[in-house]
């Protein structure tokens, strides 16, 4: 009952402030190049996603997207393995790292630009230094808080150095790579759509920029919405990976006493 | 007094061939000298327990003989070959947890075959073969999590067993359980054991369960500077029920016997803090 009410209480907060809205366009009380009217976004949204040309938009800000995280994953986990392997390679560049972790990635846009050209790859590396901060941090941390007592018995077992990578080092890294996949994925949709705003042919920041450079602001606004979207069904597939990768792991309430 | 006392020589049982041998060994981290001078040895097959205060150095021990670390004077041996690098002939049942969380028990059990490269099949068939041993038949798709603590010692026995290790340390193994799941682990771990008997060098700070185990039991004094101060036969026939077996006079004796050598080293060591 209470879930139904909320529900109900949210639609109607909808309706209101969409109502209101485009009253206040139809009546001229909101500036219709400023806020277009809801109606007008609505039918520009069907307009692209009728169209076939729009998925080519689409496929490339994905691949783009869907790169960035794989290649800054896997640089970022080798390199948060390797430092949490050896700490003093870690003491030697940390202040380096330090460095290039604080320069906003956005300013390195025009240099990849210029590196790159305006394809894809410029966009795959601008999402490439935002994601592998994110999972080098994590595998280190997830390679030097392994038990030193799970450590000491996978020894006695018999590993050698490339058995505890593999069973011991890499999953312990992995679980806490898992845990920041969401952000690591937010962080390469961020990295593909600034690429694109700031020089593209295609992809959906460059419908976007488009719109804007025309003064569109039903463009923009229509942009914007089916961006959301799409993160939102990048998130939803990623909740159906997260159960997947992680069976291992207790969900809450769910482990058991001595 | 002291220096008298550090000469004892723990030996084993009569007509057992030593299988670890412990030659004046000092353990130390820098400064602190946390056992000096120990002589123990093991007899192959022989159940050998180690009381003593809580800190008095018993892990460290236990850790040089794995080869987990290094005496600062003195060696260890194993079945003549002296430690030098981490054992993988033998068996560590630790305190804690050791499994891999992201293993299944199955997964857990095949470890120590499959790094010394068992073929798959011939592996199944013993994990599944010991995983029925311990009990846990048709747990073995299980993660650790989804497993109660005593199942996990189930595995964690498993485990370190399957690959027939020469000597199997056991460092306060059954503390974390309790009393009622300790007992049953224990009369597991002594129904195993007596199926294929092995060296055993167990830790505890648990005389009874000292007792009840072992076929002797090493009184080590507080620590710093720990050293073995008394070695008492436990002549109670096996196999043996460990709840039952603090009933029988000869029990009581020998427990009153060993906490009279223990109780000063334990008041020492709270003395101490």
């Amino acid at each position: 009952m209470q879930a139904v009410n909320v529900r109900l209480i949210q639609i109607t907060l909808l309706a209101v402030i969409l109502g209101g809205w485009q009253l206040g366009v139809t009546t001229g009380v909101i500036d219709r190049f400023f806020f277009p009217a809801p109606l007008d976004i609505v039918q520009q949204v069907v307009t692209w996603v009728i169209d076939p040309g729009f998925y080519k938009h689409v496929g490339i800000t994905l691949s783009e997207t869907v790169l960035g995280y794989l290649i800054g994953t896997g640089l970022g986990v080798a390199a948060g393995v390797w430092l949490g392997l050896s700490p003093f390679t870690a003491r030697i560049l940390d202040p380096f790292i330090k460095a290039i972790n604080a320069i906003p990635r956005v300013v390195l846009a025009p240099i990849f630009v210029l590196w790159l050209g305006l394809g894809l790859w410029s966009k795959v590396a601008l999402a490439v230094t935002l994601v592998f901060f994110v999972t080098f941090f994590n595998a280190m941390q997830g390679v030097r808080e392994v038990n030193p007592v799970v450590l000491s018995n996978t020894r006695i077992l018999g590993a050698r150095r490339s058995d505890l990578l593999r069973h011991v080092y890499f999953p312990a890294a992995a679980s806490w790579i898992l845990s920041s996949l969401r952000t690591s994925v937010g962080f390469a949709v961020v990295g593909a759509i600034i690429g694109e705003y700031l020089g593209a042919s295609a992809g959906l920041g460059y419908l976007i920029a488009r719109a804007e450079g025309n003064f569109d602001a039903v463009g923009v606004f229509a942009g914007i919405i089916i961006l959301a979207v799409f993160v939102l069904i990048i998130d939803l597939l990623l909740d159906v990976a997260e159960k997947r990768l992680i069976t291992w792991r207790p969900k809450a309430g769910e482990e058991r006493p001595a | 007094m002291s220096i008298a006392a550090a000469k004892i020589e723990a030996v084993p049982q009569p007509g057992l061939p030593p299988m670890v041998t412990i030659d004046d060994v000092t353990m130390a981290f820098g400064s602190f000298v946390a056992v000096e001078n120990v002589n123990l040895t093991v007899g192959n097959g022989e159940f050998l327990s180690i009381v003593g205060p809580t800190g008095c150095g018993k892990s460290t021990i236990l850790n040089a003989i794995a080869g987990l670390l290094k005496p600062a004077k003195g060696q260890v041996s194993i079945d003549g070959a002296q430690v030098k690098s981490v054992q993988n002939n033998i068996g560590y049942l630790f305190q804690q947890d050791a499994l891999l969380p992201w293993k299944t028990a199955f997964q857990n059990v095949e470890l120590g075959l499959m790094f010394r490269g068992v073929p798959v099949e011939e592996r199944r068939v013993k994990v599944m073969a010991w995983l029925e041993k311990v009990g846990l038949k048709g747990f073995e798709g299980r993660f650790p999590h989804q497993l109660s603590g005593g199942q996990r010692k189930r595995v964690q026995m498993a485990q370190a067993l399957i690959t027939e290790p020469k000597v199997i340390l056991m460092d306060e193994p059954f503390s974390a359980l309790d009393i009622h799941t300790r007992h049953l682990m224990q009369n597991e771990l002594l129904r195993l054991w007596q199926e294929d008997r092995r060296a055993v060098v167990m830790i505890t700070h648990d005389l009874e369960e000292a007792i009840a185990l072992g076929d002797r039991v090493v009184v080590l004094a507080a620590g710093p500077r720990s050293r073995v101060i008394e070695s008492f036969g436990v002549d109670l026939e096996r196999p043996r029920n460990v709840s039952e077996i603090k009933l029988d006079p000869k029990f009581m004796t020998l427990y009153r016997d060993i906490w009279a050598s223990l109780r000063g080293e334990v008041e020492k060591s709270y003395a101490s803090r």
